[in-house]
């Protein structure tokens, strides 16, 4: 095919690709018009029903719980995953990190990466536990406060501390926490049915008033059961990671 | 019942158009997103894209979508990039 064959192909195919774009967008809602019914009935009916006023997260927790589940264990899976290709197989050893020129030690990590680093983690694990549990209250949740709690703890690696890192995420630990936020989430579920409602239904005492951090029942009980396995995920994934890439620094404080 | 939620909780007519600040923060995405596909180097690629999740969380921030905002910077902003770049460091240690 010569290049002038394809620029014509290419152009059919764009002027086409175009004219149907803009076809389809010329029947779209106007931007921000939304017509419902369900974000309407959601907004009037969920603070009575959930005594959450994290109107997202009763949604997520409590209306479509079970979808919120199958995507949880999507994650699950996936640092399992993770977690049985990266294993340390036999014939595989850790090596001594070098620079890239021969015979020059690696440079170790500024103190001012490692003090940067090192001050954010207090304030980043209290913004991760705090968004865990207002998932209730707040624009918040489980899932991005695992992450962000997860981060704290990447923030001590990033400081130069491996071997403090190791320390904190012994991966038995991580993996046996992890199990536990994931198992948690069924276990509310199959609590519910126990009680004689339907699975995940919120059949804890819904506290009150509504939009106290102790109100809404299971919905603050799932997103901390999520946090904490979005966390050891995150912690687990990244471990992994880092015990194949880097070898551990042996000059670093 | 619920037939009558739903007409009384029901905003009359359009809601509301887009402002300024919208505007200028769909045109730093559509930027962004540019400059994300552009960057042939990886771990430049993967800096620029954790800068395009910030602007990207704003925007959702900007149209009320505070939720979306916070999921997009765990995702978007801290955890693909940095498995992207453990991705690459590993790939990399391989070869040196």
């Amino acid at each position: 095919m010569t290049p002038l064959v394809r620029r014509r192909v290419f152009t059919v195919g764009i002027a086409g690709l175009l004219a149907f774009y803009g076809w389809g967008l010329s029947g779209l809602p106007a931007f921000g018009d939304y017509r419902g019914p369900y974000g309407f009935l959601v907004d009037a009916l969920a603070i009575h029903q959930t005594h959450a006023t994290g109107i997202v997260s009763a949604v997520n927790f409590f209306y479509r719980g079970f979808d919120t589940l199958g995507e949880e264990f999507i994650l699950f899976i996936a640092a399992t995953g993770v977690a049985t290709v990266l294993r340390e197989l036999r014939g595989e050893h850790d090596r001594e990190e070098n620079d890239l020129a021969e015979g020059r030690a690696a440079t170790l990590t500024s103190d001012a990466v490692r003090m940067s680093a090192l001050v954010f983690v207090g304030p980043v694990l209290v913004m991760g536990w705090f968004l865990t549990t207002h998932a209730q209250t707040d624009p918040s949740g489980g899932f991005q406060g695992g992450v962000v709690m997860a981060t704290a703890v990447i923030l001590v690696y990033l400081g130069g501390q491996f071997l403090v890192f190791e320390r904190l995420s012994p991966i038995d630990v991580a993996d046996a926490a992890e199990a536990v936020g994931a198992g948690g989430f069924v276990l509310v579920g199959l609590g519910a049915l126990m009680a004689g409602a339907a699975y995940l239904a919120d059949f804890l005492p819904l506290g009150s008033p509504a939009g106290a951090v102790d109100a809404s029942g299971t919905i603050a009980l799932i997103s901390f059961f999520v946090g904490v396995e979005v966390a050891m995920a995150f912690v687990l994934i990244a471990n992994e990671l880092l015990e194949q890439t880097i070898v551990v620094r042996k000059g670093s404080r | 019942m619920i037939l009558l939620v739903h007409t009384a909780v029901r905003p009359p007519g359009p809601t509301w158009a887009v402002n300024a600040l919208q505007v200028t923060l769909l045109v730093l995405v559509a930027a962004g997103a540019a400059a994300v596909v552009t960057m042939r180097d990886p771990v430049r690629q993967a800096v620029i894209l954790s800068l395009y999740g910030v602007v990207l969380a704003v925007l959702f921030f900007s149209v009320q979508a505070p939720d979306v905002a916070l999921s997009e910077i765990t995702v978007g902003t801290v955890a693909l990039p940095l498995l992207i770049l453990l991705t690459l460091a590993k790939v990399r240690g391989g070869q040196d």
